[in-house]
């Protein structure tokens, strides 16, 4: 049972009260309907994969209900860094196993 | 008193007799046994057969790692426990138990036929045996290797038992109270951080329990173990969990603890659980786990009789039982030493053969041990062993630098075997740390630690009593002070000595004579792995311990090898030629034994299992008789049968009745959600296929929901009930998803948008009134709304008051094709409302009717369900749900996706389509798949396949919606629906299969 912090609640909290939403940092596009099918389908289908930080999308559900961003090492399952939505990825963090 | 009983000694108690049942024989044991203790005790060593050759077994430990001491446990209504361990279980007067693995009798068992077979039974002995003829392997071998694989029974009556869960939070959690344990306890308590002690055992002190020679701080550790507890219990800051076993280590230092609360009782308080699962998040972690003594690898080491030197000491020092009275000990390392001396100072005839050359041994031990007349045969290797159910005899053998000596035989009635010291690392490998391998004490270690935590005494490898006692108190006060960040506490030093310090002893199998080499050695005594399996896996190319482990399934049964595992990698490591270390080790995975399901359950079973969500109108469902459904987690009554009906004549007249006269049904699961805001129709236009911003207050309209990817998501009638309000419904059971999916476009997408988002599923009870009838019923019991057809045309929705005073929104829609209202009231007043529409309509015949009807119903009018009819690869096109689609909107969710070339290659694209079957009594099954040629070779091609079939009252004919290749341009085509016993015919039709025109609808 992991612990994440909630950057809106400030507190740490049991994963139960939390849903994954997918990958961060992908704006839907202001003008669907101008993109071409490969475009499109790029925003809609294709996804990084990466072995190490993953800045992923997260929602407090079961508690004040809103979606944040998280930097996680895939290797470690650890959370590096929860962070507002809307704001930039951060820079600074380095993987859990970076020699 | 028992035959092996010593007076004096142990910490079980004379004064209180306990009878063992074992295999329906009575022994007499005492308090505070276990039932290896009470059973050795009476010299009864046989107490098992093994699981592949049926060999005879005997009880090699005295912990948790026992792998062939297994009884059934019958402790009565129904509490049948397979597969205990016979050292674990706590003895209570009249315990009842049964060996396992046999047939007819311990003593003889057919199933050993097995082991003179044993040449057959070679590692992958399945995989290359029962090749061929393939199909002999369903109907012939997999049923008889079924009937014979396994260990134990399960029960087969519900457990009565309830099980606990509790959640718990300290500053410092140590698992494992022996010495180490119990001194990391005491200084980190010293620090004032809340601690939480535990051990699998109802005694404190690990493997010096009961101990009387080895001595801490002036005291015997027997004594000091006593006043440390007495200590620790008088401390608010310490919580003691004996009977505890840590059995998991997960991230952030969050750990799984099962107690055992009432396995040690002989009629337990059955309103009190039997076991309680702990889940301890820690501020630091001490792992005090010990190390488990390993075994030695020599042709016949399986015999009953045969055992572990530690399991020995701790049947003295702890249950006051000597293990035999002729007793040769086959040692590769000290700490048996001190064990011979002790066995022999209550009467028993000791000899030690020692595996290592007399200079290997500790002078002091050695000494002592000749001064004691205990004979020790240094350089000597055991050749193998004799005795059907229990051993008589030893043989050994001199051996130096492979030159061996001749065989001798020792006459015995017990051996023990000192292989050396494994530091149970379980726990630090389940927190992900590395183990280190140690090529001095050829032991793997903890590496550096991942979480906060820290192992100390045995189970970091140290192997002297003096330096765990420094290590373990140092540990202690350093997590206490860490985790509170104070500066409270003192270092403690003490001064420890014992008889005999343990060493690193051997791996792997011993060197024997070539006479004896194709001899059986066990490695793995619970799934009968020998020496030879290991070997011959690695000639036959499997390499990596991971796939030796597999084939040879060694440290695969339910004691995961923890005496095994061990010799296993070392063997194979020697075969290749590698180092230990460049073989690898096993990974080590939760449990560290094995947990009870019901623990893991804890209190979510039978009405606790899963939420059960009730309407405002149960009760009165209940009343009427209604047979419920679950959907989702609500309960909804699925039809209302009367006198001896059944479902199909139930849902028959409820169907009739309906569109005869007029139905009432609850809709009140339906998901809804109210949106209310400056922006709410602008949020509503990006959110559904639909336009909202004309449309006008007190109207509805049916709404469709795609995903980005352009699949229908989700369905409802939407009211606008104000410019900046709507009420919007969803499926039952999709409210949530719904929700979800709003607030992420809101949050992440659209933020710039004004307006809230509030589930209101639960705020309103919502009653559906239908059928010709319909208006005449609703008419009596509002108070301010003319719903009269010119005033309230279909999808007309009006907030106002019913029932003299109760605010209501009525929405004039249907779901079944007839005149139809939604009344929805706050959830207080649903039954309220029921009662008067019931009494309002009873002049009509108002019939309530249940979920089946209304599939049958809506069916008939072809009006979809969302995850029934759709399956998350259905376009609104597909579903014949295009005229939804706002074709004016510049964008939606899931707009871009309906011109992917994918969606729009419409030959190739699944539509949504009514079926007519020939025969019009047939009703097809729901997931039948569709063909459009019934004579092509198997596999066909599947062009579809059936969503929803019902047989229509009204109709007097089965319908069927399904989804077909192309179907919307087969109209009047005849698909087949291969069944098992016949191929059914259908013809391809319209979805709406009754009143097409809506005259009824909108009448």
């Amino acid at each position: 049972m992991l612990l994440i912090h909630c950057p809106v609640c400030g507190e740490d909290r049991p994963e139960t009260e939390f849903t994954y939403a997918g990958e961060a940092h992908i704006a839907r596009p202001s003008n669907p309907d101008t993109l071409s099918d490969a475009d499109w389908a790029q925003f809609l289908f294709y996804r990084t994969n990466p072995r190490g930080i993953h800045a992923e999308r997260w929602r407090h559900t079961h508690g004040c209900g809103r979606f944040f961003n998280a930097l996680r090492d895939s290797v470690s399952d650890k959370f590096i860094q929860t962070y507002p939505a809307g704001t930039p990825r951060p820079a600074t963090a380095k993987p859990e196993n970076a020699q | 008193m028992s035959d092996f009983r010593i007076p004096g000694r142990g910490m079980v108690d004379p004064g209180q007799p306990c009878t063992l049942v074992f295999d329906g024989k009575r022994y007499d044991g005492l308090a505070g046994d276990s039932v290896a203790s009470a059973l050795l005790a009476n010299g009864v060593h046989l107490v098992g057969r093994s699981y592949k050759y049926h060999r005879p077994r005997g009880i090699l430990s005295a912990g948790s790692e026992e792998p062939n001491a297994l009884i059934a446990q019958d402790r009565g209504d129904g509490r049948f426990d397979p597969n205990s361990r016979a050292t674990m279980q706590e003895l209570y007067d009249g315990l009842e138990c049964q060996s396992q693995n046999r047939f007819p009798s311990l003593a003889h068992d057919i199933g050993a036929i097995n082991d003179l077979a044993a040449p057959l039974f070679s590692a992958g002995f399945y995989y290359k045996t029962f090749m061929w003829p393939k199909s002999a392997w369903r109907k012939l071998y997999e049923p008889v290797i079924r009937r014979m694989a396994g260990l134990g029974k399960a029960p087969d009556a519900p457990d009565p038992d309830h099980y606990s869960t509790r959640y718990h939070h300290c500053d410092v959690l140590i698992a494992g109270g022996g010495v180490a344990g119990l001194a990391s306890a005491l200084a980190a308590a010293d620090s004032g951080a809340d601690v939480v002690l535990c051990d699998e055992h109802a005694v404190w002190g690990g493997s010096l329990c009961g101990n009387q020679t080895d001595i801490i701080d002036g005291l015997s550790a027997q004594d000091w173990i006593a006043g440390t507890i007495a200590d620790l219990q008088s401390r608010a800051n310490v919580l003691l969990l004996p009977r505890t076993t840590c059995y998991a280590y997960y991230a952030q230092n969050y750990l799984g603890l099962c107690e055992r609360l009432s396995d040690h009782v002989r009629h337990p308080d059955t309103t009190t659980p039997r076991q309680r699962l702990w889940q301890i998040r820690a501020r630091r972690v001490i792992l005090a786990t010990g190390a488990l003594e390993r075994p030695l690898v020599f042709p016949g080491n399986d015999r009953p009789g045969v055992m572990l030197a530690s399991a020995a000491r701790i049947c003295l020092d702890r249950y006051g039982v000597l293990v035999g009275r002729k007793i040769v000990i086959f040692a590769a390392e000290d700490s048996a030493y001190g064990t011979a001396l002790e066995l022999a100072s209550v009467g028993a005839k000791v000899t030690i053969v020692d595996l290592r050359p007399e200079t290997a041994i500790a002078p002091d031990p050695l000494h002592a041990c000749r001064k004691a007349d205990i004979p020790v045969l240094a350089g000597h290797v055991m050749t193998g062993t004799k005795g059907r159910l229990r051993i008589t005899q030893a043989s050994i053998c001199a051996h130096q630098d492979g030159v061996f000596g001749p065989e001798r035989h020792l006459a015995c009635d017990a051996m023990l075997m000192a292989g050396g010291w494994t530091p149970t690392l379980h726990l630090y490998s389940q927190s992900r740390g590395k183990v280190v391998w140690d090529p001095e004490r050829k032991i793997f270690i903890p590496g550096p630690p991942v979480q906060d935590e820290q192992s100390v005494g045995a189970a970091r490898g140290t192997l002297g009593l003096q330096d765990t006692l420094a290590e373990s108190f140092a540990a202690g006060l350093a997590s206490g002070r860490a985790a509170i960040g104070g500066r409270k506490g003192r270092k403690r030093v003490i001064i420890a000595t014992e008889t005999a310090e343990r060493g690193t002893g051997f791996l792997g199998a011993v060197p024997l004579p070539h006479a004896k080499i194709h001899a059986r050695a066990f490695v793995d005594f619970q799934h009968d792995v020998t020496s030879k399996d290991i070997k011959l896996a690695v000639r036959e190319g499997f390499h990596s311990i991971e796939h030796v482990k597999r084939y040879t399934t060694t440290g695969m049964a339910t004691d995961q090898g923890k005496t095994s595992n061990m010799h296993g990698l070392a063997i194979a490591a020697h075969q290749l030629g590698k180092d230990i270390p460049a073989v690898g080790l096993t990974t080590f995975r939760q449990p560290y034994t094995p947990v009870t399901f019901g623990a893991l359950v804890g209190y979510h079973q039978d009405a606790l299992f899963d939420p059960r969500r009730k309407t405002p109108t149960h009760d009165r469902a209940v009343a009427l008789g209604a047979v419920f459904e679950p959907v989702g987690l609500w309960l909804r009554a699925l039809y209302f049968p009367k006198g001896t009906e059944t479902r199909h004549q139930a849902v028959h007249r409820e169907c009739l009745a309906t569109r005869q006269s007029v139905g009432l049904f609850d809709a009140s699961t339906l998901g809804k959600i109210e949106i209310v805001g400056p922006d709410a129709a602008t949020f509503m236009e990006l959110l559904y296929t639909n336009p909202w911003q004309k449309l006008p207050v007190g109207r509805c309209r049916y709404g469709v929901m795609l995903r980005e990817d352009g699949f229908v998501f989700d369905d409802g009638v939407v009211a606008r009930l104000a410019p900046n309000r709507f009420h919007v419904t969803t499926t039952t059971g999709g409210a949530p998803r719904v929700l979800a999916h709003m607030e992420d476009y809101l949050q992440t997408e659209f933020p710039h948008l004004k307006l809230r988002l509030t589930s209101t599923t639960e705020q309103w009870a919502t009653l559906a009134i239908n059928g010709p009838r319909a208006r005449d019923v609703v008419a009596k019991i509002v108070d301010d709304i003319d719903v009269s057809a010119h005033a309230l045309p279909h999808m007309a929705a009006r907030c106002g008051h019913v029932l003299g005073g109760i605010p209501a929104r009525l929405f004039r829609i249907s779901f079944t094709g007839e005149t139809g209202f939604e009344i929805n009231v706050p959830a207080a007043y649903g039954a309220a409302l029921w009662d008067a529409l019931m009494l309002a309509g009873a002049e009509f015949g108002i019939t309530p009717y249940g979920t089946e009807t209304m599939h049958v119903l809506r069916a008939e009018k072809g009006y979809i369900i969302t995850g029934q009819d759709t399956d998350g690869t259905v376009t609104p096109i597909d579903a014949g749900l295009g005229w939804a689609i706002g074709k004016a909107k510049r964008d939606f969710v899931g707009k871009r996706s309906l011109a992917r070339p994918d969606i729009i290659a419409t030959e190739r694209r699944k539509h949504l389509v009514g079926l007519k079957t020939l025969d019009p009594m047939i009703v097809l099954q729901e997931g039948a798949q569709i063909v459009l040629d019934p004579n092509q070779p198997i596999p066909m091609t599947m062009s579809g396949h059936v969503t929803s079939a019902y047989h229509s009252p009204v109709l007097g004919r089965s319908i069927a919606l399904a989804l077909v290749e192309n179907g919307h341009n087969r109209m009047g085509e005849t698909v087949f629906i291969p069944m098992p016993d016949t191929v059914i015919r259908a013809e391809i039709c319209s979805t709406v299969f009754y009143d097409p025109t809506g005259e009824r609808l909108n009448g």
